[in-house]
């Protein structure tokens, strides 16, 4: 092993400090006992407790995971079909101008998407409410979907589908039991993402929410205007929690399919 | 001639299996397939040969229904394929990527087609199971495509469109991927696949060693047409144009003007030179210009001017290739005409008789050579 070098250390302390130092400061401080964010009181996990008898954040926190379930998977079904027909419908007319327009919400400022839903649904006399947030999610989660999904489908090799079509598939058989179960990784990483997104939305869902349906970012930031609680940092520690298990345990299964095809291919050379 | 030979398209009561009717496909401006009209006869094995982008592979994708003729009618069996989708043709295809299910192990793959005709469960085993056994897989069965070899995953793909016993099985480059010596083997495999289980091949190929083994007959392409649509034996001795007589094997093309004499003609080639003699029936006018295709191994090559021979030119040696069993002279006339002879190498290298710089007869017999218009 090469050994790290003093400025090489210190490049990489400095990095690592400026990326999670504010996050290291918010977890000690949710475990503190005083009433005082800033002051230091002691270990406990009271504001745990206090949080978990919290009914307005536990039923944000309800809102907030049935919209990003929800959301989340109709911005897959739509995004994937999306990238199909951009990837495989070759060139049509206006091929550039709807790809241009699958793309662009990615750098959409969300002020923008959030106003113009907000007035799409005054317009048409939607009720903001759960709903509305789940529309406004899928619109602008969709894009992510197709993004990733299509990067997939450009590697895919058609001859794949066309095997299954000669072997006497109907066009959606072919993509139900050939093409899905392989592009299925890029599917679930853009459900992931657009799962992610959805989850930690603030702008858009604050334009779209209505009274009785407070998502959990928008709860917690209406919180901290009041003033930082410890039960915030409780908070935010769980979903800070949740989230890296979520990419360590992706990462993870990335690391070992890739171990297992590895292992596979040394062993069919040895056939 | 005996009754065995399998030369159905000599025989006018024959019902072909495949029929190209006047098909034409075009790209845009771009013509793949000038409209072209052939018959394929049932259990033939039949080539496609040509360089990349002549249109075999068009022709193909036309069969198996992923391309549709922009002119003509392709039959199958009588019927137009025209309405039928891909899914719905009793015709299977060996994908030159072999386009294995990379999520399903070999047994999966080879049950695939089966299952989706909702074949009862024990029929699809025992189908499975005969393929595999066929295709000696036995062993391989529980595996995912990418634990297998290359060898073995072009058998699984040969087994899987096996499988639905399919009128008609079309191979894209089947051996593409594969190294000289397996290639060689699976050749021999796939005659043998082919003669047991009755079914009619069509492969494409841009390798001529590997059409001349395996098929029946050849169709030699160029710019979407079929030059000449023999069987490898004619199509070697008796090509039809320059271009096929180019395109199969090595030759040498002699241009001259040609003169009837007894049962052949005179061909006069250049000034100084002596006047060739071919029999070769083909109908000339006198003073016509005609090419004269010469293989090289029908050249021998001699110190002295051989007795008794109409052919023979003087030359001198400008190349050797020394390909271990054989040796191709390249042998140059004073006129700047380059003619090929081949030897095959029964002695030692030490003890050749000719080498660079050697001054050499060349001669041939009278039938030796074809004669082509162009």
């Amino acid at each position: 092993m090469r050994r790290i070098s003093w400025f090489n250390a210190t490049s990489l302390t400095l990095g690592f400090a400026f990326l999670y130092l504010p996050m290291i400061i918010l977890i000690i401080y949710s475990f503190n006992e005083s009433k005082l964010v800033t002051v230091w009181a002691g270990f406990s996990t009271k504001w745990y407790g206090t949080l978990m008898s919290n009914q307005a954040f536990l039923d944000a926190a309800l809102v907030t995971a049935k919209v990003a379930l929800a959301s989340s998977s109709i911005a897959t079904v739509l995004g994937t079909m999306a990238a199909l027909v951009l990837v495989r419908a070759g060139r049509f007319y206006g091929r550039t101008l709807f790809s241009g327009m699958i793309y662009a919400p990615l750098v959409m400022p969300e002020v923008i998407t959030g106003l113009s839903l907000l007035l799409l649904f005054i317009g048409i006399g939607l009720d903001r409410g759960v709903f509305t947030i789940i529309l406004a999610h899928t619109t602008f989660t969709m894009c992510f979907v197709s993004v990733v999904v299509s990067s997939r489908l450009v590697t895919f090799d058609r001859s794949l589908e066309e095997a299954a079509l000669d072997l006497g598939c109907s066009p959606f058989d072919a993509f139900r039991l050939v093409t899905l179960p392989i592009i299925a990784p890029a599917v679930i990483s853009g459900w992931l993402l657009a799962f992610t997104l959805s989850l930690d939305d603030l702008v858009i869902a604050s334009f779209t929410a209505g009274p009785s349906s407070t998502t959990l970012p928008i709860k917690i930031w209406s919180a901290v205007r009041l003033g930082v609680s410890p039960e915030i940092n409780a908070l935010s520690t769980i979903m800070i929690g949740i989230v890296a298990a979520a990419v360590i345990a992706a990462s993870l299964m990335t690391k070992r399919a890739s171990l297992r095809q590895q292992a596979d291919e040394r062993a069919a050379v040895r056939a | 001639m005996a009754q065995n030979v399998f030369e159905p398209w000599n025989d006018p009561a024959e019902k072909p299996l495949i029929q190209f009717k006047g098909v034409t496909k075009r790209f845009g401006e771009f013509v793949a397939i000038d409209n072209q009209t052939f018959d394929i006869y049932e259990r033939e094995f039949f080539a496609l040969l040509g360089p990349s982008g002549c249109g075999k592979t068009t022709m193909m994708r036309m069969l198996a229904g992923f391309e549709t003729p922009t002119e003509g009618t392709i039959l199958l069996g009588g019927q137009d394929m025209a309405p039928i989708p891909p899914n719905k043709r009793a015709i299977n295809m060996m994908f030159q990527s072999y386009a294995l299910f990379p999520h399903l192990s070999v047994w999966e793959n080879i049950a695939f087609g089966l299952r989706r005709d909702n074949k009862p469960k024990a029929e699809i085993e025992a189908r499975v199971a005969e393929m595999l056994k066929l295709t000696r897989l036995e062993q391989f069965a529980k595996r995912k495509p990418h634990q297998i070899s290359g060898g073995q995953r072009q058998r699984v793909a040969l087994a899987r469109c096996l499988a639905k016993a399919p009128k008609l099985l079309l191979l894209d480059e089947p051996m593409g991927a594969l190294d000289a010596k397996l290639r060689q083997a699976t050749q021999f495999e796939l005659m043998d696949i082919q003669e047991k289980t009755g079914t009619t091949f069509v492969i494409v190929t841009h390798d001529q060693e590997e059409a001349m083994t395996v098929a029946s007959r050849v169709a030699v392409m160029d710019n979407g047409r079929i030059i000449q649509a023999d069987t490898p034996a004619r199509i070697y001795e008796m090509p039809n144009s320059v271009y096929v007589a180019d395109f199969i094997g090595e030759v040498t093309i002699i241009p001259g003007k040609v003169h009837r004499r007894d049962k052949g003609y005179d061909v006069t080639f250049a000034e100084g030179q002596p006047t060739l003699y071919s029999e070769f029936d083909a109908e000339f006018d006198n003073g016509q210009t005609g090419y004269l295709a010469l293989r090289p191994e029908k050249v021998a090559i001699s110190a002295e001017r051989p007795e008794g021979r109409t052919n023979a030119v003087q030359g001198k040696i400008i190349d050797i290739a020394y390909l271990g069993n054989l040796s191709t002279y390249h042998v140059v006339l004073p006129n700047g005409q380059k003619i090929k002879a081949q030897t095959a190498n029964t002695r030692r290298l030490s003890r050749r008789d000719f080498t660079w710089e050697d001054t050499v007869w060349l001669s041939w017999t009278d039938t030796a050579a074809v004669l082509l218009k162009g």
